[in-house]
């Protein structure tokens, strides 16, 4: 069944949304803290199979997002559209209901346990009252096969023993293992090094081509514009710009991230454009 | 997702040896895709550890990447009974021997109630005193004036000291007070109900409850099965241990699944049966002193391969162990997994009493009693001392039911090797210490390798 999802959503992700509707919307999403305003007013659309990066400085809201999202942290107003209606999370269980998964900067990997164990983690297939662990390797190894992650010697061995881009690929795949939609990548690639960070570009990559939809927060300009399809700029809390990657350059993305605005005029999309979900788009 | 069947012949595309483990391409799957397949399966052999060698290989890594496991126990093991084999020529007896697996049974159990808190993390310092209060619940249902039935007797008071952890479980997790604290008011607390149970019952003159000699819990440690029945307790235990082992180990060779190789899977029930049948051997040899012929197998030995049989088995083949083990080394992740974590390490804390039980049961049948003057605390610390020594982490997360077999009988081997020596009970502790303080050395230099990534 997996497999059907994954075809029918991967014609929809290269025809970048079809029919035209986001997979997620947030629509004038706000979120305080006491008196401190984490978010004002936020919109954002991420459509089905592709790469959406969110960048920002410091501070300037990028987890509050997330875990907004990711159903950590309910937003005090605004709504979130899922699929064309507006969904309530309550909490992380809601989210993955819906096919969210976030991978943050830890990825939550039990050292101790093996590739399969770290994938099924929480959702172990029974027999007989005991582990099955015949289903979870056929089904590990044929979600590994997918992603075409090819570093690894052995499932069966522990996390420990795996190198930063192959722990990140093992969250990647445990992420995906149920039918995800959309996956969060929280600096997917902040600890690794070179070779490393392209593994891990090389496996966002894939993971939209297969028509799953992934927003990456992300500090690195560099990695940004390698894989990004769609940018959204946040800026203390406001999200000053957000389109299509191709209409940003570095400079632009800089300047949105530093002061909120562009020299270049590509758009100035301030709290007052962010009633229509659409404005950004439209101004092209 | 997990219930597309695997694939049968395989497409063409597949090479032959690995048609069975990876699923065949879909129909529009583009051509790299195909490729990607065929380079994942020339991999396959070696994913597999098809060879001893490669095996051994595996094996290695893994000891470098901090799971050091058996290896220095088994070692430090042979080397503990030279050394006493060549102080003391009586010490590989029959009879010693056998004195040896009924010292070591104690401490087995106590190092495995111990390992369920380690394995999270924690500690349990009321184990002890645990065991003493259950001794204590046992022989009191048993005697005069309740006379339950033996075996009523025995699962009162495990259902006693299950309650215990439950208690103690319930406020470590809900209260979030430490561990170390709770068992500590455990250990402190459960020691003046031990005496306060001396009290109620008029039989129990001078603090001590004794057993009688008629009764199935004196006869645990102090009756033996029959050579005849040994041996056929040997055989069904070796058979289900080399049928499942090999018939699993097969089938999941045949559906492409990584298994260990079949010279490793006959290596370990050779190695099993070799044990076993020392061990049976050794019990039927007449160890009995003059006339009278003493021989076979002391039931508590059974018992004792019970639970660690048992318990390895939870531990992993269930969620429960599973679970024990993940928050063990990231509780995080193992809340964000959606476990209920509270639960999973309550009822953790319950299986450390329940053990702890079985270990007083073992503990009052050696004795042929139960007294208030049982040292609770110094049996925590074997306890902790087995679990570590046979190669348990301190530190969470890194742990088997085998390594208190194996703890135990290090550590009962330096108590029995030492009192044969005539050395005193000074002498006794401190090297105890000794090889405690090597044990967790050992620990964590492994630990520091692995976690510098050698």
């Amino acid at each position: 069944m997996s497999t059907g999802d994954s075809v029918t959503a991967r014609e929809g992700g290269n025809g970048a949304s079809a029919d035209g509707s986001p997979l997620l919307s947030l629509r004038g999403v706000g979120k305080n803290f006491g008196p401190v305003r984490a978010l004002s007013h936020i919109d954002l659309d991420i459509p089905p199979g592709q790469i959406t990066a969110l960048a920002g400085d410091n501070g300037a809201g990028k987890s509050v997002t997330i875990k907004t999202i990711s159903g950590l942290w309910p937003p005090d107003d605004g709504e979130i559209v899922w699929e064309g209606r507006s969904v309530r999370l309550h909490g992380p269980k809601d989210a993955e209901a819906l096919g969210i998964r976030t991978i943050y900067q830890d990825l939550a990997l039990c050292d101790n346990l093996d590739i399969v164990q770290n994938m099924f983690l929480g959702h172990e297939p029974l027999r007989r009252g005991v582990l099955d662990e015949d289903t979870m390797e056929i089904a590990a190894r044929k979600t590994l096969d997918e992603l075409r992650v090819r570093t690894i010697r052995s499932i069966r061995q522990p996390v420990a023993s795996l190198s930063g881009g192959q722990r990140q690929s093992v969250a990647v795949a445990k992420a995906v293992l149920f039918d995800a939609k959309l996956v969060i990548m929280d600096e997917p690639t902040a600890a690794l090094g070179v070779s490393q960070t392209r593994q891990v570009l090389d496996l966002i990559k894939r993971l939209s081509s297969q028509g799953v939809a992934v927003m990456v927060v992300s500090h690195n300009l560099n990695d940004v514009f390698e894989v990004a399809d769609r940018i959204a700029v946040l800026y203390l809390g406001r999200m000053v710009a957000v389109d299509e990657a191709s209409k940003f350059d570095r400079q632009s993305v800089v300047e949105y991230m530093t002061t909120g605005l562009s020299s270049r005029g590509l758009q100035t999309a301030g709290v007052g454009a962010g009633s229509n979900p659409q404005a950004s788009e439209r101004k092209q | 997702m997990m219930d597309e069947p695997t694939s049968g012949p395989g497409t063409p595309a597949d090479p032959p040896a690995a048609s069975v483990a990876y699923q065949e391409p879909e129909e529009e799957v583009v051509e790299e895709e195909v490729i990607a397949q065929q380079q994942l399966a020339t991999t396959a052999p070696d994913v597999l550890a098809d060879s001893l060698r490669e095996y051994l290989d595996a094996w290695w890594r893994r000891i470098r990447s901090g799971e050091s496991g058996a290896v220095p126990v088994l070692i430090g093991l042979v080397l503990i009974v030279i050394f006493f084999q060549i102080e003391e020529s009586t010490f590989l007896s029959a009879g010693n021997l056998v004195n040896l697996f009924v010292q070591a049974s104690l401490y087995i159990l106590f190092a495995a109630a111990e390992i369920y808190a380690l394995l999270l993390s924690e500690i349990d310092l009321s184990v002890g005193a645990v065991a003493g209060v259950g001794a204590f619940v046992i022989a009191e249902l048993i005697a005069p004036p309740v006379n339950l039935v033996w075996w009523l007797g025995i699962a009162g008071g495990l259902v006693v000291c299950a309650g215990i952890g439950l208690l103690q479980g319930t406020l470590i997790t809900r209260l979030h007070i430490p561990s170390f604290i709770v068992t500590l008011g455990g250990l402190l607390g459960l020691t003046g109900v031990i005496i306060e149970l001396a009290q109620i019952d008029k039989t129990a003159v001078g603090g001590v409850m004794s057993i009688s000699t008629n009764s199935p819990v004196y006869n645990l440690v102090n009756a033996n099965m029959s050579p005849t029945l040994s041996w056929i307790v040997l055989v069904i235990i070796l058979g289900a241990y080399a049928a499942l082992s090999i018939v699993s180990a097969t089938r999941r060779r045949a559906r492409g699944l990584s298994a260990p190789p079949t010279s490793i899977v006959l290596l370990k029930v050779a190695l099993a049966a070799a044990g076993g049948v020392a061990v049976v051997i050794i019990c039927t040899i007449n160890r009995g002193a003059g006339l009278i012929a003493l021989r076979g197998v002391p039931w508590v030995v059974p018992l004792v391969l019970l639970v660690i049989g048992a318990w390895s088995f939870l531990l992993s083949r269930t969620k429960l162990g599973r679970y024990i083990y993940a928050i063990g080394a990231n509780p995080e992740a193992a809340r964000r997994a959606g476990i209920n974590v509270p639960w999973v390490r309550t009822i953790a804390f319950m299986l450390v009493a329940f053990t702890g039980g079985l270990a007083g049961l073992v503990y009052a049948s050696r004795l042929g009693s139960i007294a208030t003057d049982i040292d609770v605390g110094q049996l925590v610390l074997f306890a902790v001392a087995a679990a570590v020594i046979g190669g348990t982490s301190l530190f969470g997360g890194r742990g088997k039911m085998l390594h208190a077999l194996l703890g135990g009988v290090v550590i009962a081997a330096v108590f029995n090797g030492l009192a044969l020596m005539g050395i005193s009970a000074a002498g006794v502790d401190i090297a105890t210490a000794i090889v405690l303080i090597l044990a967790v050395t050992v620990d964590s230099l492994v630990r520091r390798r692995g976690a510098t990534g050698a």
